[in-house]
């Protein structure tokens, strides 16, 4: 008789996944933990030192990928607080206006402007939706879907803030290193700053209302004031790449309020992986450059890039970040069956 | 008189649709008293739970809560005032372990009013909480997740979220249901201690004999009205009690 074998996966001591002092115990296992940690820090950071050898066409996709990174993480924050949102367009482009505004009104230099347009929109947008956070699911995505549809016909029919023309020739940032380095580090303090966050005390509180609000409510929480802060939180992120990407274009009109600044944070968080801030990222930087690399096939590209998509949904609907994390805590090993 | 009273129902009314769910029911609670509110199912006894914790808004009538009135208000406020709830169906957060879920109530405002202005060490406090219903410390129960705790532990885990907000009026909602006799056996006792304790409670149940061990009173809802109000042995000599329970005598 033939002898069969069967894979078998296990997962990896709780020793080595836990942050605990056992952890500590070994060089391995320290490098087992940080690795996955600092290699990403380290990758991100060298991106912008490439910019001699990749030319200045890619680091402007790296500043493009940051800036949809960064809307996705914050369509992240809002679903772990059971917020579906299909507007991060509002964000983007509340921030984008507002920062537009002052410095071609007021002709205020971009360190004012941008840290402005980032609180100010952010306040903006959660005000705007203080009145609907007691929607739950897709009833909340349908109007969140709606509003920066709604805003940009605003701008165009009332010709305010430029109209359908925008508001052109703004100040540029100062300098190519402050371009690429400012979205990295944003970026960086966005993904490490909302993971602990979300594993802190208050972030159980937030997640706690995605899973059951209910139980929230009769905990003697106000459900809503914290919803309300969790839009603001993600609104700063949101409104900051609206802020710095008015800067970098120079520019600021109705594409600020499009569908795709909702749709493809959206699209990165389900590919990415939802929920654990790092999957967003990952889907970011795959679809972004991805759609970029296909530009070559002209109007295939869009064929391409859905097929590519499609494929990756159904492979793997948990996520890429989780299944290349559920991997990195497993080993394979073959055992002999029957 | 006025002081002696905790809680008190007046008139409450709600249909769902038509469905008249509450029909008129009215009621008081003593401070320190531990009623049951008992009928068949369907008779609106969970519908009464989230007219008084807010949960759902009563198309007429009172709810007075130690002298204030508290008909109508979002859920949260009726918590923070002392009315702790549990629910029937328990949806702990299966993926932390069970001190963690007493996290979110041990965040209230309350809790760190009544603490002096300080939440203090939650995680202590939620393994202590956990002792309290029972959670065995020295086996690490308190620290395995919910979703690998059998369904009579997380009861007791729905009943310490509960006294983690140390509430004046706890209301527990079919607390006993999908209890095995021996977890039902050793819940009882710590319900017992609690009123006498000093803290108010209201039970719903469908096990009698456990409630009438320790309740003081019962009320008695058929078909969303107050059919009886009484000790727990005069009230089901009743005969429309007992018609309600077993049915008239030409349905069997």
């Amino acid at each position: 008789m033939s002898v069969r074998y069967r894979k078998e996966r296990l997962d990896r001591g709780i020793k080595a996944r836990c942050e605990d002092i056992f952890a500590l115990s070994s060089y391995r296992e320290m490098l087992y933990l940080l690795l996955p940690r600092v290699l990403p820090v380290i990758a991100l950071l060298s991106l912008p030192l490439l910019k001699g050898v990749v030319g200045l066409y890619w680091e402007k996709v790296l500043v493009v990928t940051c800036a949809i990174a960064l809307l996705a993480l914050s369509w992240d924050l809002m679903a772990s607080v059971g917020l579906v949102c299909l507007g991060q367009a509002l964000f983007f482009g509340a921030g984008a206006y507002l920062t537009g505004f002052l410095n071609h009104s007021f002709g205020w230099p971009p360190f004012l402007t941008i840290p402005l347009g980032t609180l100010g929109g952010a306040l903006f947008c959660t005000l705007l939706l203080l009145p609907v956070l007691r929607l739950r699911g897709i009833y909340f995505a349908i109007v969140t879907l709606t509003l920066p549809l709604l805003l940009a016909r605003f701008i165009e029919t009332t010709k305010i803030l430029g109209g359908n023309v925008g508001m052109s020739g703004l100040s540029p940032l100062p300098g190519i290193w402050f371009e690429l380095y400012v979205p990295v580090v944003a970026l960086l303090i966005c993904l490490f700053g909302f993971r602990r966050l979300i594993n802190e005390d208050y972030g159980l509180v937030l997640q706690g209302i995605r899973d059951n609000d209910r139980a929230v409510m009769s905990g003697a929480i106000n459900i809503y004031k914290l919803k309300a802060q969790a839009v603001f939180i993600a609104g700063v992120a949101g409104a900051f790449a609206g802020a710095f990407m008015t800067h970098y274009y120079q520019f600021v009109g109705m594409p600020a309020f499009a569908l795709d600044y909702s749709i493809l944070p959206l699209t990165c968080a389900v590919l990415g992986g939802v929920g654990s801030f790092a999957g967003p990222t990952l889907g970011a930087f795959i679809l972004v450059p991805l759609s970029e690399i296909l530009r070559a096939f002209g109007t295939l590209r869009v064929v391409f890039y859905s097929t590519i998509l499609i494929i990756c949904v159904v492979g793997l609907p948990e996520g890429i970040f989780h299944y290349i994390q559920r991997k990195y805590h497993q080993f394979e090993r073959l055992v002999e069956v029957g | 008189m006025e002081d002696s009273t905790i809680l008190t129902v007046e008139r409450v009314s709600k249909s769902f649709g038509g469905v008249v769910a509450v029909d008129g029911v009215s009621f008081h609670l003593e401070k320190g008293e531990l009623l049951g509110i008992i009928g068949p199912n369907g008779s609106g006894k969970t519908t009464l739970v989230n007219l008084i914790t807010g949960f759902v808004r009563p198309d007429s009538g009172k709810v007075i809560y130690q002298g204030k009135e508290i008909t109508g208000k979002m859920p949260y406020k009726i918590a923070e005032l002392g009315i702790a709830r549990t629910f029937q169906m328990v949806r702990p957060f299966y993926q932390l372990p069970a001190f963690k879920n007493l996290i979110i109530p041990l965040y209230s405002p309350r809790v760190k009013k009544l603490r002096g202005g300080k939440y203090g060490e939650r995680d202590d406090m939620a393994v202590d909480l956990l002792e309290e219903v029972g959670f065995e410390r020295d086996s690490f129960v308190p620290y395995k997740m919910a979703a690998s705790l059998p369904h009579g532990y997380l009861k007791r885990l729905e009943l310490a979220r509960c006294l983690a907000l140390r509430p004046d009026l706890l209301i527990l909602d079919e607390l006993f249901s999908g209890m095995s006799m021996s977890e039902v056996a050793s819940t009882l006792p710590i319900i017992e201690r609690l009123n006498e304790g000093g803290l108010s409670i209201i039970m719903v149940e469908h096990r009698l004999k456990e409630l009438f061990r320790i309740a003081n009173r019962v009320i008695v809802l058929n078909f969303g009205r107050k059919i009886a109000d009484g000790p727990p042995h005069q009230v089901m000599k009743k005969e429309e009690v007992k018609a309600a329970y077993l049915g008239s005598e030409g349905e069997t």
